[in-house]
């Protein structure tokens, strides 16, 4: 059993299952729903095995396979996962039911959207696990496509525009880091290699450290999205259909931030470290500018649009402030923007199927037609902006307090950003949910029905869990991030003040 | 340590040690809340008295709790109840571990004792309401998270329950929703909260990283012993880290200057303003400085000297406006803001268990009073305007006479409750020297008094008075339920700190080290001059509203001081001044980055880059199957760079 490449086959399964999708005839739309919605069940299902096979404790990666590919140009199909790429994998097949249970609205070409979805889970988990920087590239790309479309044919209004923008935003910048890549693989010496491992331990100068980490982040930047590369997200967002924007949000920015842990740290330490305040300015820029612009939206994706501007900030401060507790909330942050995040566009795109608006203006008084659904999306909105005891606090607290080790004054502007999150998300939910009934569309809208409930359960459920008991996942995400940390402090010598910041936690 | 260890061979009454029972105090009202939330519905009406048990339950698992840490001598009063480990990240870990101590004994049963009364009022308060299980589900959640915040071993498990208890606020504010008022007050009670959070949290985090523990035992250990083993907190550092706890205080028990949001909400249903924005939740900030003092003494004078400066501030600011204000509801919030206030005081004079002995008789007689403010609202069709009512205590008896213990209790007549414990903090600021605290706090006795009397006076005194069309009822059995025990306790409240035996002082003693009381006459004289100027204010009062003459002569005084009544009426315009220096700049500025910055100025640099590079393939601009085509080129074009790369690599390499 343990034999098993459980890692490939997760991988390549969502494919499979969108080849299956493709004998099922398109206007049986039931029967192509159920198709993906079964090939999604068991891509996750599969995706327990890694979870249980996981060793916790294991250094390095583990569950991989590795075959050569194109041994001529050291091109090689290897794959392998740690603690960061395991909580993302698990987090796209976790969700990828929830998204085709969340696009019962789509009618129209249903079975192309259902292959683009499936498609797009593979090239997501592909992104995860690669450990050949060519391999990776091939993912990074390949997730590109099926979301340009998704966005550009079932989207909404601009969905044109906002597709292509999506589309051109993040190929700037990956041509950008396809010339960093190309770059490191001529710079290496000995045998030409894009293995990930192998380059891991090349030695680079720091002007040449410099670019390469540039050319990446660019590229990582532009997916995170860190200001002021940001203003695809709020078009992509608001335009996609619901699906689509739960997985941008959920996992497709943090395949930004993953590449951050993966490559742009431990590949180029020196620029990381040299660089580091200046992501930390933008991040901690972000954080603060996500929330005050996100207050005065008046669509909701919007809002949460920026939103998620403003947690992925949090999530680059912590990884850039070189303590362990940073990189640690920052990787746990990611999972629960995603599973936060996502369950507010699944609300939305709820809300969206009844009264076919977004617009904030639009509504008022819904906590008196559509009890479940506001207290829901209460909920949720409270795990967003950090109230303890649910998902958003463990991460943003260890993010502050990793920050506070080493760039103590930077909590204050950071921190401030929760008072905001706290200021645009219940200002929101006052004129949506509170007040009488102003526009009597709105008095008799049906509340949420089994379907949508049982797509927002399993979210509900693992948003206490982390908040209350987020060892499990800490457990797993420790040992990957104290790699990272390390390589970020490694290269200055041991006195150097520096260093202490990152060594000096209790 | 090791007096835990050999205290837990010798073992307690009943239980093995103490806090043994804890994890079930706060899991007994959490579960039932949660069951209440998911199948309230169903349940319908038998939810009030199943959420009046869990919290009747957990009473009594809190009085075995409190017996169990008095059988034990006194310096082995601190139990800890290890649960489960929350966060764990390298060296820095967080249990989820509840401590059971003298003070959080006295706050458990304070706690759950009122909350189990104020439950069994809400029965009969909230009969016929539309979401009346939810009312429960919500109010069971905030006693448990009033419990974790009571329980909590550690800063950051207390810094759960108190947004816990935040967002219950917030729920619960907004019951009401459908008015906007009431959802505009539950906002703003959670967001201004939340500035003063922010503080809060910037103190555990320097707490944290100092003391490199989030342990609170640990913490006070540091800052008592700062030149032990350990890092040691003091000095600046701990004047800066009480600061900031200050501000988390200030916030959550509504002192000055985040106290705006507590009178806004009023405008949830009575009972909640009875136990959570009087009794307990708002105590939370005293009590959270109670449990910390050791950084604020090792903070020094300073943090001290704003801890009393802002309770002496508030105390005297809010009885002012409660004494021009006509909103039976309103009074009772800015009294209780002012009462508050006495309690900073007290921790700013190091008077801790004077602190806690004025919250554990105001959590009484301050319960009391909303509910019987309740009781009469319930019976006047929900007037709250004082000047519509009158001579109540005749045709509402029960409420009126526990309503008048309640009043004679604030006023600090003896022998009831609050004149002992305010007397204990008047004390105290002299006995420590700082008279010009001594001498604000009198005067705002004076003035409690006086506005305390002006409100009985006018609603239960005098001829009958009631809205038109109005049949006047008393309470029902389970308000009673809940009026006459705390109407007993409001009376007899003040003996648990009676010279004698067992005082709640020298219990609280290992927690909140000794008080100093002024020894010989000066303790009669002091407790002499606060009854004089207590009796002074209620003597005021009855001349403005009691007598013949008085409206002639209301009109007299207000016209001397217009300024002020116009002022006071209008809450000092602080609404209006945080409005406009804060708000509305604060909108101004994001609306400008979202509608200009970030659209015109931001987003043009960028797409204007990229629209650039789009015009060099202006087919894009095509049909879908364009899109398509143009793609997989672009896509197409990556993959040739990549392989010419390589090509020339493997070629020349």
């Amino acid at each position: 059993m343990s034999d098993l490449p459980i890692l490939d086959i997760v991988i390549f399964a969502p494919l499979v299952g969108a080849v299956i999708l493709g004998f099922v005839p398109k206007d049986r739309l039931d029967t192509l729903r159920l198709v993906a919605l079964a090939v999604s069940l068991v891509v996750f299902v599969l995706s327990i095995g890694i979870l249980v096979q996981f060793d916790a404790n294991a250094a390095g990666f583990q569950l991989g396979s590795s075959a050569e590919w194109i041994p001529e140009w050291g091109v090689g199909y290897t794959t392998g996962i740690d603690g960061v790429s395991l909580w993302m994998i698990m987090l796209t097949t976790f969700l990828m039911p929830l998204c085709v249970l969340a696009s019962w609205s789509i009618t129209r070409r249903a079975k192309v959207y259902f292959v683009f979805l499936l498609a797009l889970e593979t090239a997501m988990i592909g992104v995860f696990s690669a450990l050949d920087m060519f391999l990776f590239y091939l993912f990074w790309e390949g997730s590109l496509v099926p979301m340009y479309f998704l966005i550009g044919i079932w989207g909404y209004g601009r969905r044109i525009y906002a597709a292509m923008k999506f589309f051109l935003f993040t190929l700037v910048g990956s041509l950008l880091m396809l010339v960093g890549i190309v770059y490191l693989y001529f710079a290496v010496g000995g045998d030409p290699t894009f293995d990930y491992r192998e380059l891991l331990g090349t030695e680079l100068s720091l002007d040449v450290q410099r670019l390469l980490f540039l050319a990446f982040f660019a590229s990582f930047a532009v997916k995170v999205p860190l200001v002021p590369l940001h203003t695809w997200l709020p078009d992509a967002h608001t335009e996609a259909p619901t699906a689509g924007s739960v997985m941008l949000a959920a996992v497709l920015l943090k395949m930004g931030a993953y590449g951050l842990i993966r490559f742009g740290i431990p590949l180029f330490p020196d620029a990381a470290r040299e660089l580091a305040p200046i992501v930390i300015v933008l991040a901690v820029v972000g954080i603060v500018y996500g929330a005050l612009v996100a207050a005065m939206q008046r669509d909701l994706k919007r809002l949460i649009a920026y939103s998620s501007v403003a947690h992925l900030g949090f999530v680059v401060l912590g990884m850039f402030v070189g303590s362990l507790q940073g990189m640690s909330g920052g990787i746990l942050q990611m999972v629960s923007h995603g599973l936060s995040t996502g369950a507010l566009f699944m609300l939305i795109g709820a809300l969206y199927d009844r009264r076919h608006t977004r617009l904030i203006a639009d509504f008022g008084g819904l906590a008196k037609s559509m009890p479940v659904f506001s207290g829901i999306f209460l909920f949720v909105a409270l795990s967003s902006i950090g109230l303890p005891g649910l998902n958003g606090f463990v991460g943003e607290f260890l993010i502050l307090l990793g920050t506070f080790f080493t760039y103590r004054w930077w909590v204050i502007p950071a921190a401030f950003g929760i008072v905001l999150a706290a200021v645009y998300l219940l200002w929101a939910y006052q004129r949506v949910f509170h007040g009488d009934v102003t526009d009597e569309a709105n008095r008799s809208i049906p509340d949420l029905n089994p379907r949508e409930l049982a797509m927002l359960a399993p979210i509900l459920a693992l948003i206490v869990v982390i908040g209350v008991y987020p060892k499990p996942f800490l457990d797993r995400i420790n040992p990957a991030a104290q790699r990272v940390v390390d390589s970020f402090n490694s290269s200055v010598e041991p006195d150097s003040a520096t260093t202490a910041g990152g060594d000096r936690v209790p | 340590m090791t007096d835990l260890i050999l205290a837990a061979e010798q073992g307690g009454v009943i239980l093995d040690h103490p806090a043994v029972l804890a994890p079930f105090i706060v899991a007994i009202p959490l579960a039932s809340a949660v069951l209440l939330l998911l199948f309230g519905k169903r349940i319908g009406k038998p939810a009030g008295v199943i959420a009046s048990a869990a919290v009747g339950l957990a009473f009594l698992a809190s009085v075995v709790s409190f017996v169990e840490v008095l059988s034990f001598p006194k310096e082995m009063r601190g139990w800890v109840s290890e649960t489960f480990t929350w966060i764990e990240v390298g060296r820095f870990q967080v249990d989820a571990n509840l401590l059971v101590d003298p003070l959080s004994a006295v706050m458990l049963l304070v706690v759950t004792g009122v909350g189990a009364l104020i439950h069994v009022y809400s029965i009969g308060y909230m009969k016929g309401d539309e979401r009346y299980s939810r009312f429960f589900a919500y109010l069971n959640l905030f006693v448990a998270f009033m419990l974790i915040l009571v329980l909590a071993e550690n800063v950051l498990l207390l810094y759960v329950g108190w947004e816990g208890v935040g967002l219950c606020s917030y729920l619960l504010i907004g019951f009401w929703f459908e008015k906007p008022a009431a959802a505009g007050a539950a906002k703003k009670a959670f967001i201004v909260n939340r500035i003063g959070d922010f503080s809060f949290l910037l103190g555990i985090l320097l707490l944290a990283a100092t003391a490199a523990t989030l342990s609170m035992g640990a913490i006070n250990a540091e800052a008592l012993n700062p030149n032990g083993p350990g890092p040691g907190i003091s000095g600046g550092l701990a004047t800066a880290a009480a600061l900031l706890l200050l501000g988390g205080a200030a916030g959550k028990s509504a002192q000055i200057p985040l106290y705006v949001w507590l009178p806004d909400a009023m405008e949830g249903p009575t009972p909640v303003s009875a136990l959570i924005h009087a009794a307990t939740m708002v105590t939370a900030g005293v009590y959270m400085v109670a449990r910390l003092s050791p950084v604020f003494e090792a903070g020094g004078d300073l943090a001290l000297m704003v801890v009393g400066i802002i309770g002496a501030a508030t105390a005297l600011w809010a009885a002012i406006m409660a004494a021009f204000e006509y909103d039976i509801k309103r009074v009772l919030a800015y009294s209780t803001i002012s009462q508050l206030g006495y309690m900073f005081l007290a921790h700013g004079v190091h008077a801790y268990s004077a602190g806690i002995f004025h919250l554990t008789t105001h959590a009484f007689f301050k319960a009391l009073m909303f509910l019987g403010a309740g009781a009469v609202m319930h019976a006047l069709a929900g007037e709250t305007d004082m000047r519509k009512m009158g001579g109540l205590r005749k045709a509402m008896p029960i409420t009126g006479t526990t309503f008048m213990l309640g009043w004679l209790a604030i006023c600090g007549i003896i022998p009831f409750a609050g004149f002992f414990s305010k007397d204990a903090i008047l004390a105290s600021a002299w006995a420590d020297g700082q008279y010009v605290l001594w001498a604000v706090g009198v005067f705002t006795a004076f003035l409690t008094a006086f506005y305390m009397s002006r409100m009985y006076f006018r609603v239960f005194e005098g001829p009958l008075r009631v809205p038109e069309g109005v049949h006047v009822h008393d309470v029902a059995p389970t308000m009673a339920a809940a009026l006459i025990p705390l109407g007993l306790l409001s009376v007899v409240g003040g003996a648990i700190n009676l010279p004698g035996l067992l005082t709640l002082e020298h219990f609280l003693e290992p927690v909140l080290g000794e008080s100093h009381v002024p020894a010989g006459l000066t303790p009669w004289v002091l407790g002499g001059i606060a009854l004089l100027v207590a009796v002074g204010g209620i003597l005021l009062a009855r001349s403005l509203y009691m007598t013949r003459a008085s409206s002639l002569r209301r009109r007299r005084a207000y016209a001397r001081i217009p300024w002020l009544v116009d002022a006071a009426r209008n809450k000092f315009y602080v609404d209006q001044i945080y409005g406009y220096t804060i708000v509305l700049p604060g909108k101004a500025f994001s609306g400008y980055l979202a509608n200009v910055f970030d659209t015109r100025f931001i987003d043009g640099i960028v797409t204007g880059t990229g629209r650039m590079i789009a015009r060099t393939s202006e087919n894009l601009r095509g049909l879908q199957t364009g899109y398509v085509r143009n793609y997989a080129s672009l896509f197409l074009l990556g993959v040739v760079v990549i392989l010419a790369l390589l090509l020339l690599r493997v070629m020349f390499g």
